[in-house]
């Protein structure tokens, strides 16, 4: 490596750290005041790079037309932002961290088929910026003109947004209510305006960070879920609501990734590092680091003892003697299914599919209910579990009963680490982490050609021949999830499940009564690994394969609206989630190309209207029907 | 007799399931100061809470200077010429003596004390000193006194001051005394929530008792000083 190939990346790190600034600022702004982490920034930002391709092929011709179109196409984004703000998120202030978080993923999925129903699917190459098509020469090696102006933008901007901050009564205002939000409305601000103008001037911070990527890169429909990885951890790295913490930890990130680029392969020990290929891995490695040695972030501040958001939960409950025989009545119906084969072919191909999704909720939902910990990358285990058993069968020829018994383990090894860091954070903060490790477990997946297959994956995994039969491999996978749930749910009413509900319901409590509350959700997390796991080795056979995308994003979020589907406070409620989720998958996703918009307007649905799921609300409505002469006597009694 | 300015009845509240407030009537009159006694728990702060829109779940009628406020949301009761001094002060801790006042400033209010930054600096010195300081870095009695001052730079009518003298040194105590008396005399009414009867002679011209959410007693402050079986039963420790 030179040192002139060394300053160029380094200039290369300033000028993605302009770009990572943009997103970050706007997202850590928004989540500052409204308490709000948002999914769909990173929505904001791509359609940013979509309208300014339209604008600027449109009227971009001259140097002025080129500007005016940039700042325009932030300004229709931060229009939508507005828009959205008001019509969808309005509502869901006071909801649980869990429903905000949600909602604003649905909007990532409604954003993303608008996007893909306007421009369609194709990489579209915009024109470059007028005046600033050269490059400079920098010892002996081109710097194009147009990463100069992105160099000097961020700390632009920077500037700009402090001195609105801290110049200007809105800014106090801004200021004041990222601390203490009732408060600003004792003092007659209307706060609800106040988040709008938030939500809009972060929105349009993260349409030009996007516009002005326009000349640099193509719009595709895969830049919202990659920036918004990024910049969440820029947010997280920086201090949530830190504005210059967001500065110094998009610098921090993007240099890494630039030395890393630079530093290429390295040899050490014989053993060839391809370092550039770190990059994805580098920025929430950061983020793991500083989240362990500084949870609160760079600039942060430690937030005050967060209040136990989730409502009172009713205790569970043994199920009655009727819901056991109901219970049964459908297992035996299940075990019947292959005796119709000819009249149903499909139903065993398609139960299987439900039986895993029911396996993988069940775990999640062990963690996130009654352990009340939201982990957004469940699909890590899910991944770990299913290339765990691939690699196994195809690149060590281990037969596969081994492989199913041994490739959950690698999850549980994952869990085993990954949880250990997770454990020490709540909220928010948690459903960063699990989001980021599932990332890292994607990206080295993706990069590890040698292992994994890249980007293919790996294929030809077959079950053994006395299990290669559509009814052998459904019995299979009907004894593995009824004996996985069972066992999840066992745990729950044993003394560890108690410990694990006691942790959730109040941490400080249970530690008092001597529950060693780290140590037991640290188990449950790994317990809930464990059958994620499971779940993705299964999955390997019944599909014959794993590839990245099946254990990316998508199945975290998939998982998260199964057991919401079905309801988070019952035992019963993921279950049912799953197999509707599934079947409705299946049904709708043949009959539309905008399957995404679809699964956003449900869970916009469960989070707006049934936010107690499927298995919730029709328990509540059972409750009320048989306590309905009671219940209507109090409400008399205390409106007298 | 002067026009009332607030009136309070029936007024139920709620904290999730638990029945907090039952039917608490209460009427503030015209440049009064009215104490809002009893022990912790008593659900003096929850009625101001109630009074100032913050909670969730209320049932009952209030109407402030004739208009009825038991639905509005707190930023339109605000700029109706209602403050509210929380007892945990809750002074924005990351803005400067200066930006706190800025928060609270609202228009100038026909028939209401109308207070700049100066003003406040007059009434209380310490603040004056230390414009430029955070919020962060002063004193319990200092934040104390801010608190109170940016609720006054909304030019209120009628001021819902909780605990004024809760946790504050004795000499803070005597501040406080005074400044409300001062600010009595400048024609604000106030609805003060106490626990220490002496505070309460000291400043107030009514007193309502609260025990459990129930209003117990109702009268001058010199017949509750007359009456030992409530100051018995519901205020001393």
């Amino acid at each position: 490596m030179t040192l002139s190939g060394l300053l160029v990346q380094l200039l290369n790190g300033l000028v993605d750290a302009s770009s990572l600034f943009l997103v970050a600022s706007g997202l850590s702004l928004i989540f500052g005041v409204t308490r709000i982490m948002n999914f769909a920034h990173g929505s904001f930002y791509m359609l940013g790079v979509y309208v300014a391709y339209t604008f600027v092929s449109h009227m971009g011709e001259s140097v002025g037309g080129f500007w005016v179109a940039i700042i325009l196409s932030s300004l229709m984004v931060a229009l939508l932002g507005a828009l959205i703000e008001i019509v969808i998120l309005r509502r869901v202030y006071r909801a649980p961290e869990l429903f905000q978080l949600l909602a604003t993923f649905s909007l990532v999925l409604i954003l993303q088929d608008l996007a893909l129903f306007i421009w369609g699917p194709e990489d579209l190459f915009g024109p470059r910026a007028p005046g600033l098509t050269g490059s400079i020469e920098i010892l002996g090696r081109n710097f194009p003109q147009y990463n100069l102006v992105m160099i000097v933008i961020g700390p632009a901007v920077l500037g700009i947004l402090w001195l609105l901050l801290n110049k200007t009564r809105w800014g106090v205002l801004i200021r004041a209510a990222t601390q203490d939000r009732e408060m600003v409305s004792t003092l007659g601000v209307n706060q609800a305006w106040l988040f709008t103008s938030v939500f809009a001037l972060g929105c349009f911070l993260a349409g030009l960070g996007g516009a002005l990527q326009e000349p640099r890169i193509p719009a595709n429909l895969a830049l919202d879920l990659e920036s918004i990885g990024t910049a969440f951890v820029v947010v997280v790295v920086g201090g949530m609501g830190s504005i210059p913490g967001a500065f110094l930890a998009a610098l921090l990130i993007a240099e890494v990734k630039a030395l890393c680029i630079a530093l290429g392969t390295i040899h050490i020990f014989g053993i060839d590092f391809p370092m550039s290929k770190m990059t994805l891995v580098a920025e929430f490695l950061i983020m793991a680091i500083i989240l362990v040695i500084r949870p609160w972030g760079l600039l942060g501040k430690p937030q005050a003892t967060a209040r136990n958001d989730h409502s009172a939960e009713p205790p569970l409950r043994p199920s009655l003697p009727i819901f056991k025989w109901c219970t049964a009545a459908l297992v035996l119906a299940l075990v019947l299914v292959p005796v119709f084969e000819e009249t149903f072919p499909y139903a065993q191909i398609i139960l299987v599919e439900i039986f895993i999704a029911v396996l993988f909720a069940a775990s999640l939902h062990f963690v996130m209910g009654p352990g009340g910990m939201h982990s957004f990358g469940h699909a890590a285990y899910f991944g770990l579990g299913a290339y765990g058993a691939a690699i196994l069968v195809v690149t060590w020829k281990l037969p596969m009963e081994l492989a199913l018994i041994a490739g959950p383990l690698l999850a549980v090894l994952g869990a085993l680490v990954f949880g250990w860091f997770s454990v020490r954070l709540s909220g928010v903060y948690l459903a960063m982490l699990t989001f980021a490790f599932a990332q890292i477990v994607w990206s080295i997946v993706y990069q590890w050609d040698d292992v994994t297959g890249g980007s293919n994956g790996i294929f030809g995994v077959w079950p053994s021949d006395w299990l290669s039969s559509t009814t052998a491999l459904y019995y299979l996978t009907l004894s593995i999830m009824l004996a996985g749930i069972l066992i999840l749910r066992r745990i729950l009413f044993a003394p560890f499940g108690l410990a694990i509900r006691a942790a959730r319901d109040s941490s400080l409590r249970a530690d008092a009564i001597g529950v060693d509350v780290k140590r037991v959700q640290w188990v449950a997390f790994v317990v809930a690994g464990l059958f994620g796991g499971i779940a993705g080795a299964v999955y390997v056979f019944s599909k014959g394969g794993i590839s990245p995308e099946a254990i990316g994003v998508g199945r975290s979020i998939d998982g998260l609206v199964m057991v919401l589907l079905g309801g988070v406070q019952t035992l019963f409620g993921p279950i049912v989630g799953a197999s509707i989720f599934t079947w409705l998958h299946d049904s709708v996703a043949r009959e539309t190309d905008y399957w995404k918009a679809v699964l956003g307007m449900i869970i916009l649905l469960i989070v707006l209207i049934f936010p107690a799921g499927i298995v919730g609300t029709l328990s509540h409505l059972w409750q009320w029907i048989k306590h309905h002469r009671p219940l209507q006597t109090k409400k008399v009694e205390a409106s007298k | 007799m002067q026009e009332t300015i607030l009136e309070v009845n029936g007024l139920n509240a709620f904290y999730g399931r638990a029945h907090i407030l039952f039917d608490v009537d209460l009427k503030v009159r015209k440049g009064e100061v009215v104490a809002l006694m009893g022990r912790n728990g008593a659900g003096k702060s929850t009625t101001m809470k109630a009074i100032m829109g913050m909670l969730s779940r209320t049932q009952g009628e209030v109407s402030f200077m004739g208009n009825a406020i038991a639905k509005s949301p707190p930023h339109v009761i605000s700029k109706m010429g209602m403050g509210f001094v929380p007892e945990d002060r809750r002074v924005f801790t990351d803005l400067t003596v200066l930006e706190n006042l800025e928060v609270g400033s609202q228009a100038e209010r026909e028939g209401a004390p109308y207070w700049t930054a100066e003003k406040l600096f007059e009434l209380f010195p310490n603040l004056g000193e230390m414009p430029h300081r955070p919020g962060g870095n002063m004193s319990g009695g200092e934040q104390q006194m801010l608190t109170v001052s940016r609720t006054l730079m909304g030019n209120p009518y009628l001021v819902l001051l909780d605990e004024p003298s809760e946790g504050v040194a004795p000499v803070i105590v005597e501040q406080m005394a005074n400044m409300i008396m001062a600010l009595k005399k400048q024609g604000l009414t106030i609805l003060l929530s106490e626990q220490n009867l002496q505070f309460a002679d000291l400043v107030c011209d009514r007193a309502y008792v609260l025990e459990n959410g129930h209003v117990r007693f109702e009268g001058t402050m010199e017949e509750l000083d007359a009456n030992e079986d409530v100051r018995r039963n519901y205020l001393s420790v």
